[in-house]
Parts: C-alpha cells; structure tokens; sequence
C-alpha cells in the first residue's frame, strides 16, 4: 500500500510542478475575473432592459382631485411593493369629445401610454392593449378601491421593533447561504473538474505513459494526476477565497462578519465547503479523467467537454433541489447520489445543524471516489493499454 | 521449447503466452527461460510479437493466457522496482530538465528524486552531456534524448534491464557505446533482454536468443546451437575444370565466380580433402565457413522474414 501511495505521489508531484510552475498558471488564477467582468457587462444590459420594461403608464381622465385620490392610493401601494411593481398613473383633464381624447391618448409615444382609464372614481371604465396584462387590470382595481374608501390617509400606526434575528429571516438566509454555497462549488468544479479530462493527453501523445504504465500501478497514475490537479486547484482557491474576502470587507459595509450565518455556523460550514469541494472535484475528475483517458487527441477531448459540461449543469440542477427542504425526497436523494452528493450535502451544511449526515456523506463519497478511480484504472488497462484477456460486460471490471 | 537454464537461476521464465487483440493473436504461446546475468535477444521482424512479448513480461498488459515469472514474481509490477525498461517508442516529458527527466524515472521506480538528480548527474557527466543537465529535453537531439531515457533506464540499478530496439535510430558510434554499456552491466551480474530486428546487434551481444516470426517462437537457445543446425559452408576453387574429384562435390552445389559452394558432407573435411587431392583438383583456395547468425535465422524463420529484418543494416 505504501508503494502504491508513493508511485501516487511521484505521478502527484510531477504534475503539480508542472502545473504551477508554468506561465499559464498566472492565467489560470486570474480565471475568475472572467466571470466577474461578464457579470459587470450583463448586468449593465439587463438593468438597461429593465429601464425599457417599466410598469406601463396608464392614462387617467379625470378631474383634479380624483386624480389625486388615485395618486395617493398608488403611492400608499408603492410603499408596500415597490414603486417599480405599480402602474405609472398621468392625469388629463375630461375633454369635450372623449373619444377623440382617448383615441389621442393611446397613440401617443410621449408618454407611451397603455391604456386609459376614464369615467372618474364612480364609473370607471379602461380602454387599451390589455389582453395579456391581468396585473395592471388587478392592480387599477385596487387603486380605486382604495381611493374610494378614502383610507389612503388613514393608515393604522404599526410600531416596530427590531431584533438581530427571527425563525423566518433565518431560514430565508440560511436558504440564501446554500444557494450561494451550491452555486459557487459548482462553478468552481466545473472550472476546474472539466481540466482533468485532457490529463492524460500529455503522457499519450509523448508516449511517457509506456514508461509510467511499466514502473507503476494504473490506478496510482490516476490517484496522482487527479490529487495533482486537485493541490492546484486548492492552491488557486485560496488565493480567490483571499481575494473575494478581502473584496467583500472592502465593498460590503460592515465586511463579511454580515453575511448569513449557516446552520452548522461559519468555521465548520467553511471547513466543509472544503471537504465537499475535494469530494465534489475528487468526483467528477475522477469521472473525466476516466472519460478522458479513453481520447488519444486533444480534439477528442473537445468533443468530450461540452456533454461533460452539460451532465454537470444537469446534476447541479438535481442539487439544487435540495435547497430550502434539504429532508424532501428530492434532497435526500440528491444527497445519496454521488455526483450531485457534495453539493447536496454543502447546501444542508447551510440549513440543518446537524453534523453526522456529513461525516456518513464523506464517507459515502470517498467510497465512490475509490470506485470510479478503479474502474476508470482497469478501463484504461483493457481499452487504451489492451490489456487482459477477453471478458464479458458482467465480469468487466473484476480482473 | 521452454527448458531450464543449466546453472544458476532464472530472471524471468514464461510459458505460454498468449496474446489476442481483438480477432488478431499478436503473440501465440511463447515460452521463455532467461538465465539471470545473461544478455538475451528477441530478435523477429517488425509486427512479429517482440514488443508485444516485452510488455507482457513487464505487466503492461496481461496476457490473454499463460503465465510468466520475473525476479520470481507472477506480478512483474511487483519487481518494478528491480527493473529497468526503454520503450521501443521513447517518451520523455519535453519541457523537463535532463537531470530531472532521469530523477523522475528513478523515482517512478523506488529511487528517492535527491538521490536520482545526485546520480543522473554523474551519468550525465560519464556519458559527456554534463552541461546539458539543465537543459530541456526539447532542446536536446534526438539521440541525446535516447541517451537520457537510456539512462534513466539504470538509473535505479536495476537486476533487470529490458531494452525494446535499443539500437534503432542510433548511428555507429552511439551503437557502439549502448554495446558497450549493456556488456558492462551484463557482466555486473544484471540480466538484459533487448529486442532487435537487426541480427548483427545480437549475434556479438547474446548469448541466448529467441526467434520469433508470426507470434511464435521458432528458435529459442543459444546462438552457437543456431548456427549448428546449418552445415559449415565449404568454398573451393580449383586449378582443374574437371576430374574425378567431382565425384567429391555435392550435386546441389553451386558456383559463385570461379567457386564452388556447398555444404560440408556429412564425413566431415577429410574425405573431401582426400579425394580433391587423390583426383588432382589443384585445390587453389579453400575455405570451411561457420554459417553466421543471419544465415542460421534464414534457415529457422524464412527467406521473407530475414529479408523483412534486413532492411536495416546495422552500422
């Protein structure tokens, strides 16, 4: 066993030299400002598409002071929901001929109107392109209840006192919390995992792989390069947390002491995010790595990526459903698969105190880890390496 | 074929392997018995199994049947350690250093890295490529680099060293050398299997050999008892066109230039001797030839497999 831990380490560190020794490891650690300045440009976009997607305007034919019973109701409303959720209300005062003062109305640009509301507080009436907005319908309807009732100046006295947590608040956080958790170690493996599939590559093309394939085990090749890449990763982790952190104390008032606290609390939530981003890289990368042995050219890998890259999106979706009811069906059983294991496991560290699931899930995913890494071995001794005698599918794998 | 080597042990000893790639039998049950310190060839035209038979030896791939037995190991990746290999297709990582290529192949087989740069270093040195230690092995020749996984090849001292066409690609010089080298660790007590198209290489290096053609073995023992199973070439010339010294020349003989050319008879030297002499032959020139290792190959594999091994010459 020694021997097959120190032909791992052999393999281990020759990659890892290789890796971060290298002038493309600069370019690896900067990786994430990739990410950060997509989300910097998409999100000037989407808030540029929201300005042009605001609640629609309706004009309001009516006199003065009705109008204003309308305003005061729709600002009451505002408060409660937020002034972009509420229709935008513009007074015109009755004209002689209504119908050419509608007709006008809905075909002016300035503002762009979407319907008119006329007949005063008594007989209201709307007319407009409102087929398929039931909202703005619903929402004029309680304006002008309201402003009926007279009651948008008699709003009850609600004193408030606050207090630093409640049941509720905690677990919308805590949901909060799993989700970023979730979504960053998915992010980061599928960075990180899809690289393994190339791994092998590099020995098949400049034919080292003879050379390693005589002096050493299968498998131990696999454990080094997979625990090579896994150090790297690592490495680069630290220096993104480092810097993330230190980002957040300078940009979020009172620094990260304000984020949600997870259920489990933050020193073991961060030691398990650790422990699952092992297990949840270890995992996929010895599935890629598996896949990826099986290509003897560097296009063959292309080709491998995208499904590989869309299997992981998949099974961050099944995670994903573990967040907000982690006992559900649905989150026991991402739980209990391996790939999607981790970040099942990382989002209940967030939601469920307790601590044992944790160390049965390790334990659970290390036994796969061991599986994957053993049948990916024999794989490339009976595919690639041609190795063995002939055997039928059901005993494949036991030589 | 497979027997037992007369004195001392066996490095490795295999029985009947078997070797299927798919509906194609790469290697069909070859034995071996390889005596420990001696130099063995393989020696087979291009596709005929060599490779094939090195690889099940090490344990990088199993067989498809039969056993084998290295160092006194089923397992040979149990002796790994104890074993040096070169590849027919040499495989270096380009971007290392020489000194660091050499180390890494010591520690892929036991050695500690310290320990392999401390002797990779006085390799490099003895085999005159001290300043390159440091270099790249992209940046080194073609033969440099084969020098360099050559010696990461021993770097380790292994009991067994297996050389898959060690000579290929090598000029005379560099032949000479690896010659060389394998005599002296042959002579350190260090088993050696080497695989060759090329026979001269084995017919001045081993002292057993295999045959292989077509997957099998069709000669396994010692070069001498290769030859032996051809009859000594006589070349004769004489000052008589004709005589009653014909009678003494076999009937398929035949005649290069002014020579003739026949096997020895069965009588040995003498009877020919005396009855070239007794029927006034006027022996001008005579000759009794050893047939060579390529001659005695022809005989046991064929004219086409000698013919396909002899498109490169040895330098």
């Amino acid at each position: 066993m020694m021997r097959f831990f120190r032909s791992a380490f052999v393999i281990a560190r020759r990659d890892f030299s290789a890796t971060v020794l290298s002038k493309t490891f600069i370019f690896f650690l900067l990786a994430p400002l990739f990410p950060l300045l997509f989300g910097g440009v998409f999100s000037s976009i989407s808030a540029r598409v929201a300005a042009q997607n605001q609640r629609p305007v309706i004009a309001v034919i009516a006199p003065k002071s009705e109008f204003e019973d309308l305003v005061g109701a729709r600002d009451q409303m505002a408060r409660a929901l937020g002034d972009d959720r509420i229709v935008k209300l513009v007074g015109y005062s009755p004209e002689r001929n209504l119908a050419a003062q509608q007709k006008h109305l809905l075909a002016s640009r300035a503002p762009p109107v979407r319907a008119v509301l006329s007949g005063g507080l008594d007989h209201p009436k709307l007319a407009g392109a409102l087929a398929n907005d039931p909202g703005t319908v619903g929402q004029l309807q309680l304006l002008i209840a309201n402003a009926r009732s007279g009651s948008v100046d008699k709003e009850p006295d609600l004193p408030v006192s606050n207090v630093a947590a409640s049941s509720g608040a905690e677990a919308a956080d805590r949901t909060d919390t799993a989700q970023i958790a979730q979504t960053i170690l998915f992010i980061l493996t599928l960075m990180l995992s899809t690289m393994v599939l190339s791994q092998l590559i590099e020995e098949k093309s400049n034919k080292v792989i003879e050379v390693i394939a005589a002096a050493i085990p299968i498998d131990a090749m696999f454990v080094g390069k997979l625990f090579a890449m896994l150090s790297a990763s690592v490495l680069a982790l630290l220096v993104w947390m480092g810097a993330g952190a230190l980002l957040i104390q300078l940009v979020k008032h009172g620094g990260v002491q304000t984020l949600p606290v997870p259920a489990v609390g933050w020193p073991v939530f961060l030691a398990l995010a650790v422990v699952y981003f092992g297990m949840n890289y270890l995992l996929f990368g010895a599935a890629f790595l598996m896949i990826g042995a099986q290509a003897s050219t560097a296009r063959e890998v292309q080709t491998m990526s995208l499904p590989a890259t869309f299997a992981q999106v998949l099974l961050f979706g099944f995670a994903a459903k573990s967040i907000g009811n982690p006992n559900s069906l649905w989150g026991i059983a991402a739980a209990v698969f391996p790939l999607s294991s981790p970040m099942a496991m990382l989002a209940r560290a967030a939601q469920e105190p307790d601590l044992w699931p944790h160390v049965a899930g390790a334990i659970w995913q290390a036994i796969w880890i061991a599986i994957i890494l053993r049948f990916g071995a024999q794989l490339f001794r009976r595919t690639v390496l041609k190795s063995g005698p002939r055997l039928p599918w059901w005993k494949f794998g036991r030589a | 074929m497979l027997r037992q080597a007369s004195s001392g042990t066996l490095a490795v000893e295999a029985v009947d392997l078997v070797k299927d790639f798919g509906e194609t039998r790469a290697v069909d049950g070859v034995s071996l018995a390889v005596p420990t310190g001696s130099i063995f060839g393989l020696l087979g035209p291009n596709g005929a199994g060599k490779t094939t038979t090195l690889r099940m030896l090490l344990g990088i791939i199993d067989p498809s049947s039969g056993t084998r037995l290295v160092l006194g190991r089923a397992r040979p990746l149990e002796a790994a350690q104890e074993i040096g290999y070169l590849p027919e297709e040499r495989g270096l990582y380009p971007a290392m250093h020489a000194r660091d290529a050499i180390a890494f192949m010591g520690a892929l087989r036991g050695l500690p890295l310290a320990e392999g740069r401390r002797r990779a270093d006085l390799l490099l040195a003895e085999h005159g490529l001290g300043d390159w230690g440091r270099k790249s092995i992209r940046s080194l020749s073609k033969g440099m680099a084969q020098l360099v996984q050559l010696l990461g090849t021993i770097i380790h001292k292994p009991r067994l060293i297996v050389l898959d066409e060690p000579f290929a690609g090598l000029d005379a010089i560099n032949q000479g050398r690896l010659e060389e080298l394998i005599r002296r660790e042959a002579s350190a007590g260090v088993t050696v299997i080497f695989s060759t198209h090329v026979i001269a290489h084995a017919e001045r290096l081993c002292e057993e050999i295999a045959i292989i053609a077509k997957g099998k073995v069709a000669f396994y023992g010692r070069v001498d008892e290769a030859r032996s199973r051809l009859r000594p070439i006589v070349r004769l010339r004489t000052r008589a066109s004709d005589g009653p010294w014909r009678a003494a020349i076999p009937a398929n003989a035949r005649r290069e230039g002014g020579d003739y050319v026949f096997e020895l008879p069965e009588g040995g030297p003498e009877p020919l001797l005396k009855a070239l002499i007794d029927g006034g032959a006027g022996i001008e020139t005579l000759a009794i030839e050893r047939p060579g290792l390529h001659d005695a190959f022809v005989a046991i594999a064929g004219a086409r497999t000698a013919e396909a091994m002899g498109q490169e010459k040895p330098q």
